[in-house]
């Protein structure tokens, strides 16, 4: 064997329990990339064997065939056969099964193991399989496939021994020579083989129905299936908000104590400034949304893992194929709530081409958490919390109405595109529903602990960047002592943003809304940082300086002008990192050029229409 | 025996066997991923749910031991003969 650790790579179908095997055995120190050129994710972690030796553990996308029909098992496929680039060739691959639904995973397994490479079965979720009534025999397994079968639990930790010592034996000894099945009418054979030796492993079977069965008797009940998922989704948005206010306040506070500090303990000048107003105040406005993403993520999450999601996409497709779609694309469009960008990356798992870019297209128009800064602070300083009705606010009905003006705004724009760009015959919807699965806490936090640090790695790249080069650009070059121009007005953003108000002037915008506008395109929440900096800067003194942000806006923004600054982020683009994922995701800059074009001109449309009926009406 | 029909119009809960696929009904790459979910001539299938609201698509389907959703669209291009299950005294 090699110096170097071997790879071993888990391959399996969706559904088998493979990644709670791979957090089973690697952990929670896991490495997430990209394969070079495509955005299939890589995930990493590190095993060792009983005698401590190292070994690198990845686990590939699931795979219901190496005839690959979506991006990801075209990743799979060239893995396993050692033709992937930036991939070196497995040493050995765990085939991860589910024991309790062996005539259909057997056949990609048949597929595998014909490739002669050394293979060790996992026969995963035995309990689950035992509890169905099945009593199976992995011997018998073994003797059928030629390769060794270790029964598993990955959630409880059993069988990982065995597996371990198995797989160290197996990379000791050369791969056999297998028979390889023919590729002539192969699906047809491989079916019959597996199901073949799946009745040759079941040694009893009791029937009755499941209770995963049971349970979808309720959630896709005709009626209740529709009402309970929208009951979901109302909680889930409702925690968004009622569980993130104290944590938000936390993350302020603590934000406000270091800046204190810095003022405390650093001489007055360009560096304070600098921390204080650019780092502190620029990143500390962006971190505080941490929570409510958090809290949305744990949501998907726990649907995810919880095997409900693939019912909401059930209950979902009717109503997606009227403008074009599958329910498939109800996932992403879900997770975009939080971030077009793990929204954006999900869409790998659609099939269909059309029906894939158009969700992607569509994507940045669910209302992500980035928006909710801009969002909040307006709705605070122009809407009145008066009550509509009882439980209901006016200023929590606005933002309600926000969010379904973007869900509209993304039908239509579905809808139209369908019948244009991405003109083509109505998909299928083909998709597994697994069965029932309570949620392993453990898998759950990994989970968010990964999506975490993505958004704090954002606002420690892009989002800091941005708001200090702001910063850098409103406080030079300096005013001189003598001009009667302002800060903001003599400094370099400030004459960039001369140049494009006149452009934004016709639907309420004035110079200081452009200048926030431009840093905004790195990230939406920036736009409120960007306004207070700006305001900051501009203060004329000591008092003026001390007024919040909201009562600064009052008493600069008319109320037409806010309404058409909220309607123009319901669909302006501004986030560099969707913008770079789309490229990604669809190869090219074609389609994110496409999607910036059409965002800003509906942005334009719609705060040009809110201001224009809004001044209309008096207001 | 009933006559055989297509597995759109199948009755809930209804057990049946796969006769024939029409593929050319179904594009390339659906017709694989069909038979990767175990979609094939000669499998037997029970349809367990359909639609919401009273609508009759899309079908969700008892395959083996696995649960599958299906398009009526795609539905409609398979022949299925239903079994008659024999209730053991």
């Amino acid at each position: 064997m090699s110096e170097i650790a071997p790879l071993i790579v888990l391959a399996g179908n969706p559904n088998s329990g493979k990644s709670a095997l791979f957090n089973a055995l690697t952990g929670a120190r896991q490495k997430i990339a990209n394969y070079p050129g495509v955005t299939v994710e890589r995930k990493s972690g590190h095993f060792a064997f009983a005698d401590g030796r190292p070994a690198e553990l990845v686990d590939l996308p699931g795979s219901y065939s190496l005839d690959p029909t979506s991006p990801d098992e075209e990743v799979t496929r060239s893995v396993i056969m050692g033709l992937q680039k930036g991939e070196r060739r497995p040493d050995a691959i765990i085939l991860v099964l589910d024991a309790a639904n062996l005539d259909n995973h057997l056949r990609f397994a048949l597929e595998v193991i014909a490739l002669g490479q050394p293979v060790v079965v996992a026969l995963n979720m035995m309990d689950l399989a035992e509890r169905d009534g099945l009593t199976l025999d992995p011997a018998r397994l073994e003797q059928e496939l030629g390769v060794p079968v270790i029964p598993t639990v990955a959630v409880r930790r059993r069988g990982l021994e065995d597996l371990s010592s198995a797989l160290e034996s197996r990379l000791l000894h050369e791969p056999e020579n297998v028979e390889p099945v023919t590729p002539k009418d192969r699906d047809h054979g491989l079916s019959m083989q597996a199901k073949r030796i799946a009745r040759l492993a079941v040694v009893s079977e009791t029937a009755g129905r499941r209770w995963s069965e049971r349970a979808d008797a309720l959630f896709l009940h005709p009626f209740a299936g529709p009402l309970i998922l929208f009951a979901v989704l109302f909680v889930m948005f409702q925690a968004v908000f009622a569980w993130s206010e104290a944590p938000i306040g936390w993350i302020e506070s603590a934000s406000e104590w270091v800046a204190a500090s810095v003022e405390a303990n650093l001489p007055s000048g360009f560096i304070r400034d600098f921390i204080i107003e650019g780092a502190i105040g620029g990143v500390g406005s962006v971190v505080v949304f941490l929570p409510q993403i958090l809290i949305l993520f744990l949501f998907i999450l726990l649907l995810e893992a919880s095997g409900y999601m693939t019912r909401a996409a059930y209950i979902m497709d009717r109503m997606m194929a009227s403008v074009g779609l599958s329910g498939r694309s109800f996932i992403p469009l879900l997770s975009s709530f939080a971030c077009a960008i793990p929204g954006i990356m999900a869409t790998r798992s659609i099939s269909d081409s059309r029906d894939r870019l158009t969700t992607i297209l569509v994507a940045p128009l669910m209302t992500c958490s980035a928006r909710l800064p801009v969002y909040a602070i307006i709705i605070g300083a122009f809407i009145p919390p008066t009550r509509v009705g009882p439980g209901i606010g006016l200023q929590g009905l606005v933002l309600f109405g926000l969010y379904v003006f973007g869900i509209v705004g993304a039908m239509v724009v579905a809808l139209v595109l369908r019948s244009t760009v991405t003109k083509g015959p109505n998909s299928g919807f083909l998709m597994e529903m697994p069965k029932y699965q309570m949620p392993l806490m453990k898998d759950i936090l990994i989970g968010l602990w990964q999506r975490a640090w993505i958004f704090l790695r954002r606002a420690g790249t892009i989002i800091f960047a941005a708001t200090v080069v702001l910063w850098l650009l409103l406080t030079f070059p300096k005013v001189p002592e003598d001009s009667a121009m302002s800060q903001v007005d003599y400094s370099a953003a400030g004459r960039i943003a001369n140049v494009i108000a006149p452009i934004v002037k016709p639907v309420g915008f004035d110079r200081d809304i452009a200048l926030a506008l431009i840093p905004a395109m790195a990230a939406r929440e920036v736009a409120v940082a960007a306004l207070a900096t700006t305001y900051a800067i501009d203060a004329p003194d000591e008092e003026a300086e001390a007024k919040s942000l909201t009562e600064r806006l009052q008493s600069r923004w008319s109320l037409p002008t806010a309404l058409a600054f909220l309607a123009w982020f319901v669909f302006a683009p501004q986030c560099i990192s969707t913008i770079a994922v789309t490229r990604r995701e669809t190869n090219g800059w074609r389609w994110p050029a496409f999607m910036v074009i059409y965002l800003f001109g509906l942005a334009y449309l719609a705060a040009g229409i809110t201001y224009w009926t809004a001044i209309a009406l008096g207001l | 025996m009933p006559p055989s029909t297509t597995l759109d119009l199948l009755s809930l809960r209804q057990r049946a066997e796969i006769v024939a696929i029409d593929w050319t009904a179904i594009s390339d790459n659906e017709g694989r991923r069909l038979r990767a979910l175990g979609i094939d001539t000669g499998v037997s299938v029970e349809k367990l749910y359909k639609g919401m609201f009273g609508m009759n698509d899309p079908i969700a389907l008892k395959v083996g031991r696995m649960m599958i959703a299906v398009r009526k669209s795609h539905a409609r291009a398979i022949s299925v003969s239903p079994v008659s299950v024999t209730i053991a005294a």
